[in-house]
Order: structure tokens, then sequence, then C-alpha cells
């Protein structure tokens, strides 16, 4: 195997493991918020991005209608469709392949991939493919364990898991605070969407800071 | 069929249409600046709307409770860059032992 390969292969496995691992988190998570095992695991094999996931368990949990769990799920997959934009011209496939490539676009596959370009196209290619299906793989297998081992422990509070939750959408959101605008942003949304609650339905304090980013974005 | 199993479904055929969308539209539709600055921004607003959501509230009630005790250490691991799972297990941890033993 040569050097660029290794490199790749290297790159790809670490990602997809501790980002796989993750998903121990999203089963135990979704199942303390009321999912069943096997929805669970449908939504890590059939949605396949876990900010995603995490925000319709998050929504439904907190009293959230399935509409309004749909939406904030669907807003936060946009991004998926924009790596899909990047990538499609970069991988060149057609037909089943690529609705295979469009499953596991996501956020780890396209950083592998861009990460990989300075090295060649065919390394770009590689990484895209090996970290697509390695998160894909652990990520399944871990959201399995997670959900399962949730389901063992009763109620979930003893446990902590009811913390694990916002502590998981803590540390996603944390390394997209990069300017003083993105910290103001999340500041009023987490104000906004405490005032909102006791007035709005529950599922739409949440939604509805979307507006909040949208407003802010075309003020650029 | 119940709220849980339309949200497991729905998500999921919208998650797969907005990737498939993405690899069949000309790129140049996205470059636009303020599209780029609100897709940057959304995960950002329900996210954080999401972890306050998830902290402070209970049936559409204001609460402060363990959980705000979970958040604080999660908070302190990010602070030290503490790693994913890390961040997530203290925080557990320590609403855990809370609840249980306060």
């Amino acid at each position: 195997m040569s050097r660029i390969e290794s490199t790749t292969l290297r790159d790809s496995f670490s990602v997809s493991f501790t980002v796989g691992a993750y998903g121990t988190a999203f089963g135990a998570a979704a199942v303390a918020n009321g999912f069943s095992v096997l929805q669970s695991c449908l939504l890590s094999l059939l949605t396949f991005s876990g900010a995603s996931q995490f925000a319709v368990i998050g929504v439904l949990g907190a009293g959230g209608g399935a509409i309004s769990g749909i939406a904030t799920a669907s807003l936060l997959g946009i991004r998926n469709g924009l790596y899909g934009v990047i990538m499609a011209p970069r991988l060149k496939v057609k037909g089943f392949k690529r609705i295979v490539a469009a499953q596991i676009t996501i956020d780890e596959s396209t950083a592998v991939a861009l990460g990989q370009e300075i090295r060649g196209e065919k390394a770009m290619r590689q990484g895209f493919w090996l970290t697509g299906f390695g998160v894909f793989i652990f990520w399944n297998l871990f959201t399995l364990a997670g959900a399962l081992g949730a389901q063992a422990m009763g109620d979930i509070r003893v446990w902590g898991l009811d913390s694990a939750v916002p502590a998981a959408f803590l540390g996603l959101v944390w390394p997209r605070l990069k300017t003083n605008r993105d910290r103001i942003l999340a500041i009023t949304c987490v104000v906004f969407a405490l005032a909102m609650t006791p007035i709005l339905p529950a599922g739409l304090p949440i939604i509805a800071t979307a507006f909040i980013a949208v407003a802010v974005g075309l003020r650029v | 069929m119940n709220a849980f199993w339309v949200a497991t479904i729905g998500t999921s055929v919208i998650a797969f249409l907005l990737k498939y969308t993405g690899h069949n539209v000309p790129e140049r539709i996205f470059s636009h600046p303020k599209v780029q600055a609100i897709n940057t921004l959304i995960p950002i607003a329900l996210l954080s709307a999401l972890v306050a959501v998830q902290t402070f509230t209970e049936k559409s009630k204001l609460m402060i409770d363990h959980r705000l005790a979970g958040l604080a250490v999660a908070v302190v691991a990010l602070l030290i860059k503490a790693p994913f799972p890390v961040v997530v297990i203290s925080a557990a941890f320590t609403s855990a032992a809370i609840y249980n033993w306060l």
C-alpha cells in the first residue's frame, strides 16, 4: 500500500470510529426520550445525520409534535444538501452509486474528502467513501448498543441520561461558536426559546429560532 | 401510527431527499454568501435552543433542577477541550449523582 493510501485510511478510520462511538449517546438519548429501540436504529440507518437525529428526539422528548420534530431535523439536514453540491462534481457518480453517495454525504465524509484533496483526486474519493461507510457502520452499531443499554436502565434520571442529551447538543454547537456574532445568536436563541416555552406549543420555540438565524444571515 | 413513527419516517425521508437533491443541482445556486451565512447560523440557533429547552423546561414549564449541574459540568469539560464522549458522560454522571443523593 502506498503512503498516500495509508494516510487516507488512517484519517478515515480514526474519524469513523470516534464519531461512530457517539452513536452510543444517540441510541441512549433516543430511548430516554421515548423512541423504541427499532425507531432509534431506523433513525441512524435512514436519517444518518447526527444533529438531525438528536434534534428530532429532542423535540419529541420535550413534548413537541411530529411536524415540529421533522421540521427542526430537516433544517439541520440542509447542510448535507450543500455538501452534496460540493461533492457531486468531485465524485462523478451516477445512478445507484449516486444514491449511496448521497446517503453517506455528511459532515465527516465531506470533511475528510476535502482534507485529502491536496493528495490528489484518488485520495479525495477514497477518503469520502471510506469515511462515509466507516461512520455508517460504527454509528449504527453503537446506536444499537446505546439504545439497548438505555432500555435496560429504567428511570433515566437515575443514570443522568436526561442531562446527557442537552450536554450532547452543547457539544455539537460549541465548535460552531467561532465569532461574537455566533455567540450572540446562541444566547439570543437560548433566551428566546425559554421565554416562548410557556407560551407556544412544545417544539415551536425551538424551530422558531431558525427565523432569528435567517434574519441575522440576511444582514451579512 | 403514533407521533414517534411519523417523526422517524418523515425525518428519514426528508434527510435523504436533502442529500440527494444536493447531488443533483448545479453548484452556483448555493454559492451566494447570504445562503452560506444562513446555512452556518441555522444549526447554531436550533442547537442552542435545544440545549436550553432540554435543560430548563419540563412539559412547557421553566424549571431548574439536577440537569443544570450536568450542563455546568459539560461547559467546564468543553472549556478544557475534553472530547465529546467525556463531555456527555461527565454531565450524565454529575446529574445522576445530584438526582440520587440530594
